[in-house]
């Protein structure tokens, strides 16, 4: 190598990476004490006349709302830092939800309308035994194993046809879609063994505990909430990482990438699986809250929808997703209750308007906000 | 016989071996003819070549870009590619770095690797460099983050997760950036530098991978004077430990850097010399002149 | 003279002799005696349909009018006379003259009567001059002798063979009836008489004469019969086979037909335009809306043209979908450019808007677009396969407009634009072509295709607002195999897919065929990313 002297470059500075600065640490501190302490105490402990008092269906928003935060992340994620635009997100977040499903399904026992071990619809169907698929369903841990594993080998599976072919872009996208639709097609078949088109539900207890009290619903948000910071963890942390800045080269020039030496098809396709992974976990917490999972989870608008939370909050940043999935979520909770037939109407015209005027989202707003902010206090 | 004499006849023999491994067209001496281990993925240059093309053809919908084209590049060697536009020297650094399949032909690293049976990104592990005609940066990245990337280190998933900058990689990047004169610019972006100072970046990248053989297209395109004789000044000290192939138009570059040309013509092998020889060549003249 | 008749007076006796012969002769051909019009009206069931099955195998023209009238319950009885009634005037059945039948009561019939009156009139209609009538009397006949023989009209159909009626039949006919006596005849105890009835029923390729003849085989002795009756059966499924190859051909190419259609406009506009439109599917339903108001408006106002309110649907869907596409393009899509994953998005809250107003202005359910007359039925192609008019039109539609767009593209001056801006934009620009208006002519152009395509869907499914959605992801996978650039990947992608997904279906379900398809997809695309026709080039 080229003989330089060495005492030109005692003072380069590189750049220490902590995971977040101070405030951000605080913050984080201060999302986990109001989900795992503030809301539990505004719903439990306070009487329902109170001001402040959270009701029970508020809680059940809320920690719906925080699974959907999930898949926003994960969604934001992937697009943000890889440029790939999924439009089937949903599939993983319903094959999550199956899987809870039917543990939730076994769980029932002999509960059910008909009395007998075998769930209700098997019953109905004149199935005398449980088909193999459904043989590690009595069990938590395998349950939980299998929420992050299904998802994230069918995104394996996928994703590497998908890369190794090199498609990209809205050829992805637009497979995407016919994969979840053709998933969701499968699932409304009464022969695939998983409760034709209407799903699982009728749920009665998680591990012994019932699920229709108040205490499990604000188990179920705070363990939602706290998934969430995990998983915000998980994604800042991957990418502060040389991943991550691979990643974005590989997002930004592909070929110039290959041509250093990384072989971009590892990168992506873990990333996509660890973001199907999320959105499976993220279903799994989403059925034992909303107490049923049905195809319709897979259809391909659905996908969509969770396409603009990410787009909405920003997609290149962290919280932004997030944000996202908690306003257009409010949103549709009180135009679909106050003005049904305006829901399309709004929902339609924020892609149009997300699209054409905030391409980096709220975030973005935000930041062009307060860089001017600073311009002129400078 | 005294025991000088001796040392001194022993020293000769190295020094006469020593010319005969790098020199061009030479054989490698006495370590090429015995059987030595083959280790994988290591470069063998027993045999005097670092770089080994033979009758290679690319066609495109009938378009002939390389019609049977056979070179050769010995270990430590700076060969000068010449020629006129069309006449596939992209294309050749194409199919050296994987880009393009050949239609037929063989391509071979050292005596071993044959490049045609791996992709892109395993070729540059391998150890060959490419430097793009238009530079091609990471413009969102800044000029550190450019060149920790090309960084030789492990390339995989989890090794980029966990990876942390070592001491002695700080210090080699530091070095670089100091080389390619940008130490004051390491943390703007690098889509903020000037043409030049992408060049340049682009060449400290390709300092930062340490490949056996660099590719350069072109690589003082656009550049001062004052720039293109550094960049003459680096190749030349590069030339020691590295092999380089360097396409140019600029002829004074040329003659400053490299002692072996070779000028391709639609595709083929029109002429191979000194610059010199090239240069008095009728059908050289004939296809740069046209007549 | 006196004493001897002139031989012009013995002429004018031979005369009256033999026109009082030809008049009696007559009167036998159209008599009808009362007792056999009595039996026929009241008594027995029984007795009344042996009368039925005598009468209507005799010549008499009353008779048959009798039957007739029986059938379309215009008898009636007033003493002992019997009546036919039309509209308020009274003939009697055996003389024809007119009577006063107020007062008359009308005959019973019962069930029995009527099925044995269905058959009677086939029998009779066996004898109308026109052949068309004659064979699909003759096939009544058959399907009846198939479902439950008869032996009763097996014997009328054995009489109506023979002559003097045998001659009087088609040769279309003929063969028919045989075909019936041969159904029968199938049990019969002679083998000859066996061996003949089924090298006979070998040339009718239905599944009922295949089941009839594979009861049989299972029941016969004879070796020989059983050998005719084997063969009987293979040459009967060979048939059956190719029809259901060729019925599922067609099927297929029909349904490629309209995926090409679908597809054709959202390859032209991603292809040419980069722009991949998620509102596509709205356009068709556009088109089919549009559709729908002439059709509407021609059922209103122009009721005496309504077979052709196609031709005016036809511009008008074009027009509705390139109008809305226009607006679209150059209200939305025009800042996306260059940003294709924005585009998707934004084009599919275009649709859900497009949805949601067609759905506020129409209602959510489906509305029914009438199809003109001419498309209606079918053509029998081979023994049991009928392909429907209405898809055989429009498989020539498909192929109509790909050879329009075809020329259009490819011989116009507007195309000749759109392929430059395509190629080359900044030179386009430069060479003074302006290319912000090509686009919006190129994507209204894609757009009017789909709502041409809108026409098509609508006349063989329903039209509802979320018609776009369910062609949407089946066009995209057209263009994802077909590969963009070239119009003959459309055509292929579309009919193959169209074909290989109504084979799979025949064997797996629709479900499973549609999985198949996408994973047939996703494999192939693994070869050629680019789609099996895109253009190979240095820049890939």
């Amino acid at each position: 190598m080229i003989d330089m002297p060495r005492s030109d470059f005692s003072g380069l500075n590189v750049p220490s990476k902590p995971l977040f600065s101070r405030a951000g640490w605080a913050a984080l501190l201060c999302a986990a004490l109001l989900v795992c302490v503030v809301v539990p105490v505004l719903n439990l402990w306070l009487p329902p006349d109170h001001a402040l008092h959270l009701s029970d269906f508020m809680v059940g928003l809320l920690g719906k709302i925080l699974t959907y935060a999930i898949c926003a992340l994960a969604i934001g994620m992937i697009w943000g830092q890889a440029g790939i635009l999924s439009l089937g997100h949903g599939l993983f977040f319903a094959l999550g939800g199956y899987v809870m499903g039917m543990y939730l399904m076994r769980q029932i026992g002999a509960d059910g309308v008909y009395g007998s071990a075998l769930p209700d619809f098997m019953v109905f169907l004149g199935w005398t035994e449980l088909p193999w698929y459904w043989a590690l369903s009595h069990s938590f841990v395998a349950t939980l194993l299998l929420v992050v594993l299904v998802p994230g080998a069918l995104a394996f599976l996928f994703g590497y046809l998908a890369f190794r072919s090199r498609i990209t872009g809205v050829y992805f996208s637009i497979i995407t879609q016919a994969l979840t639709l053709a998933a969701m097609l499968l699932f409304f078949r009464n022969e695939t063994g998983f409760g034709g088109n209407n799903g699982f539900t009728d749920f009665r207890r998680i591990l012994g505990f019932p699920l229709a009290t108040a205490e499990m619903r604000v188990i179920l948000f705070a363990i939602s909430g706290v998934t969430l910071l995990g998983c915000v963890l998980l994604v800042r942390w991957l990418l502060k990482s040389k991943f991550g800045r691979v990643l974005h080269a590989i997002r930004d020039a592909e070929s110039r990438v290959m041509f250093c030496g990384y072989n971009p098809l590892p990168y992506k396709l873990s990333l996509w699986v660890i973001s199907a992974a999320m959105c499976g976990v993220a279903g799994a917490l989403y059925v034992p809250q909303v107490g049923i999972i049905n195809p319709s989870e897979m259809s391909p608008a659905n996908s969509i929808e969770m396409a603009i939370w990410a787009a909405v909050g920003g997609r290149a940043s962290l919280i932004g997703p997030i944000a996202g999935a908690f306003l257009v979520n409010g949103a549709k909770s009180v135009l679909t209750v106050s003005f049904p037939e305006y829901w399309l109407f709004f929902l339609g015209a924020l892609f149009i308007v997300v699209t054409l005027f905030m391409p980096n989202g709220l975030a973005g707003v935000a930041q062009q906000a307060w860089a001017k902010l600073r311009r002129v206090r400078a | 016989m005294s025991p000088d004499l001796l040392d001194l006849g022993a020293q000769r023999m190295q020094q006469a071996q020593a010319r005969a491994l790098t020199a061009p067209g030479g054989s490698g001496g006495r370590a090429a003819g015995y059987a030595h281990p083959l280790q994988a993925g290591v470069v063998d240059v027993s045999h005097g070549r670092i770089l080994y093309l033979e009758d290679v053809t690319v066609s495109f919908d009938g378009f002939r870009a390389l019609n049977k084209l056979s070179l050769d590049i010995a270990p430590g060697e700076l060969r000068c590619i010449i020629g006129p536009n069309g006449a596939g020297k992209t294309t050749l650094m194409d199919v050296i770095t994987g880009k393009t399949r050949p239609d037929s032909g063989t391509v071979y690293f050292g005596s071993t690797i044959n490049l045609l049976r791996h992709n892109e990104p395993e070729i540059a592990a391998l150890g060959i460099g490419r430097k793009f005609q238009k530079p091609t940066v990471f413009e969102n990245l800044t000029v550190f983050e450019n060149l920790e990337l090309a960084l030789a280190c492990h390339k995989g998933v989890w090794a980029s997760m966990r990876f942390k900058l070592q001491a002695e990689q700080r210090d080699r990047l530091a070095q670089v950036l100091h080389t390619i004169e940008l130490s004051q610019q390491c943390h703007a972006l690098a889509g903020s530098l000037s043409h030049g100072q992408k060049q340049w970046l682009e060449i400290g990248m390709l300092l930062m991978q340490e490949p056996k053989l660099l590719l350069l297209d072109e690589p003082v395109a656009g550049m001062t004077d004052a720039e293109t004789e550094r960049t003459a000044e680096l190749l030349t000290q590069l030339k020691q430990h590295h092999s380089l192939i360097v396409v140019e138009h600029d002829m004074g570059f040329v003659r400053s850097i490299c002692s072996k040309v070779t000028v391709l013509c639609e595709g083929a092998l029109l002429a191979e010399g000194t610059l010199d020889e090239v240069q008095a060549d009728e059908r050289v003249i004939e296809v740069y002149l046209g007549r | 003279m006196s004493g001897t008749t002139t031989p012009f007076a013995f002429r004018k006796h031979i005369g009256c002799c033999l026109l009082l012969l030809c008049a009696l002769w007559s009167a036998a051909a159209h008599a009808l005696n009362p007792e056999d019009a009595w039996a026929l009206a009241e008594g027995e069931t029984a007795t009344r349909i042996e009368a039925l099955n005598r009468l209507a195998l005799s010549d008499s023209q009353r008779a048959h009018d009798l039957i007739r009238a029986l059938a379309r319950e215009a008898v009636q009885v007033q003493g002992q006379q019997v009546l036919i009634a039309d509209n308020g005037r009274w003939t009697d059945a055996t003389t024809g003259a007119a009577v006063d039948g107020t007062g008359a009561v009308a005959v019973m019939l019962n069930n029995r009567l009527r099925n044995a009156l269905e058959q009677s009139l086939a029998v009779l209609d066996l004898f109308d001059p026109d052949p068309v009538r004659q064979q699909a009397a003759a096939q009544r006949l058959r399907e009846s002798q198939l479902t439950s023989p008869d032996p009763v009209l097996a014997a009328q159909i054995e009489r109506a063979l023979l002559p003097p009626y045998g001659q009087r039949l088609a040769a279309e006919a003929r063969l028919t009836l045989e075909q019936a006596q041969a159904v029968v005849r199938l049990g019969s105890s002679g083998a000859p008489q066996r061996m003949a009835a089924a090298q006979v029923l070998a040339e009718l390729a239905q599944p009922l004469v295949r089941n009839r003849l594979a009861e049989q085989l299972e029941r016969e002795t004879d070796l020989a019969v059983q050998q005719a009756l084997r063969t009987a059966v293979a040459s009967i499924d060979r048939t059956l086979a190719l029809a259901e190859v060729v019925r599922q051909v067609f099927t297929g190419l029909s349904l490629g037909s309209i995926l090409l259609l679908v597809a054709l406009g959202l390859a032209i506009t991603y292809g040419l335009l980069g722009v991949i439109n998620m509102a596509h599917g709205e356009l068709i339903m556009i088109g089919a809306y549009a559709t729908f108001m002439v059709h509407t408006l021609f059922q209103q106002f122009l009721p005496g043209w309504f077979e052709w309110y196609l031709l005016a649907a036809l511009p008008t869907a074009f027009m509705a979908a390139a109008l809305v596409g226009a607006l679209m393009e150059r209200g939305v899509i025009r800042w996306l450019y260059g940003r294709p994953l924005e585009t998707l998005l934004a084009t599919w809250g275009l649709s859900l808007i497009l949805i949601q107003l067609v759905r506020s202005t129409f209602g959510a359910q489906n509305v029914a677009v009438v199809s003109p007359q001419w498309m209606s039925g079918g053509v029998e192609v081979m023994s049991g396969l009928t392909l429907p008019w209405n898809r055989i039109f429009i498989i020539a539609f498909a192929a109509a407009v790909v050879i329009g767009v075809a020329l259009f593209i490819g011989r116009t001056r507007m195309g000749l634009f759109v392929r430059g801006v395509t190629q080359n934009r900044p030179m386009a620009a430069c060479m003074g072509v302006n290319t912000a208006r090509i686009d919006t002519l190129a994507f209204a152009f894609g757009s009017g295709i789909a709502g041409l395509a809108g026409v098509a869907v609508s006349q063989i499914g329903n039209v509802a607002p979320d018609l776009g959605q369910q062609y949407i992801i089946d066009s995209f996978m057209v263009v994802v195999l077909g590969g963009v650039g070239q119009l003959a990947g459309t055509v292929y992608a579309a009919l193959g897919l169209g074909v290989v997904n109504k084979f799979i279906e025949g064997w797996a379900g629709a479900v499973l065929a549609k999985i198949a398809v996408l994973v047939l997809i996703i494999l192939i695309i693994q070869k050629r990313p680019q789609g099996l026709f895109a253009l190979k080039g240095r820049s890939a």
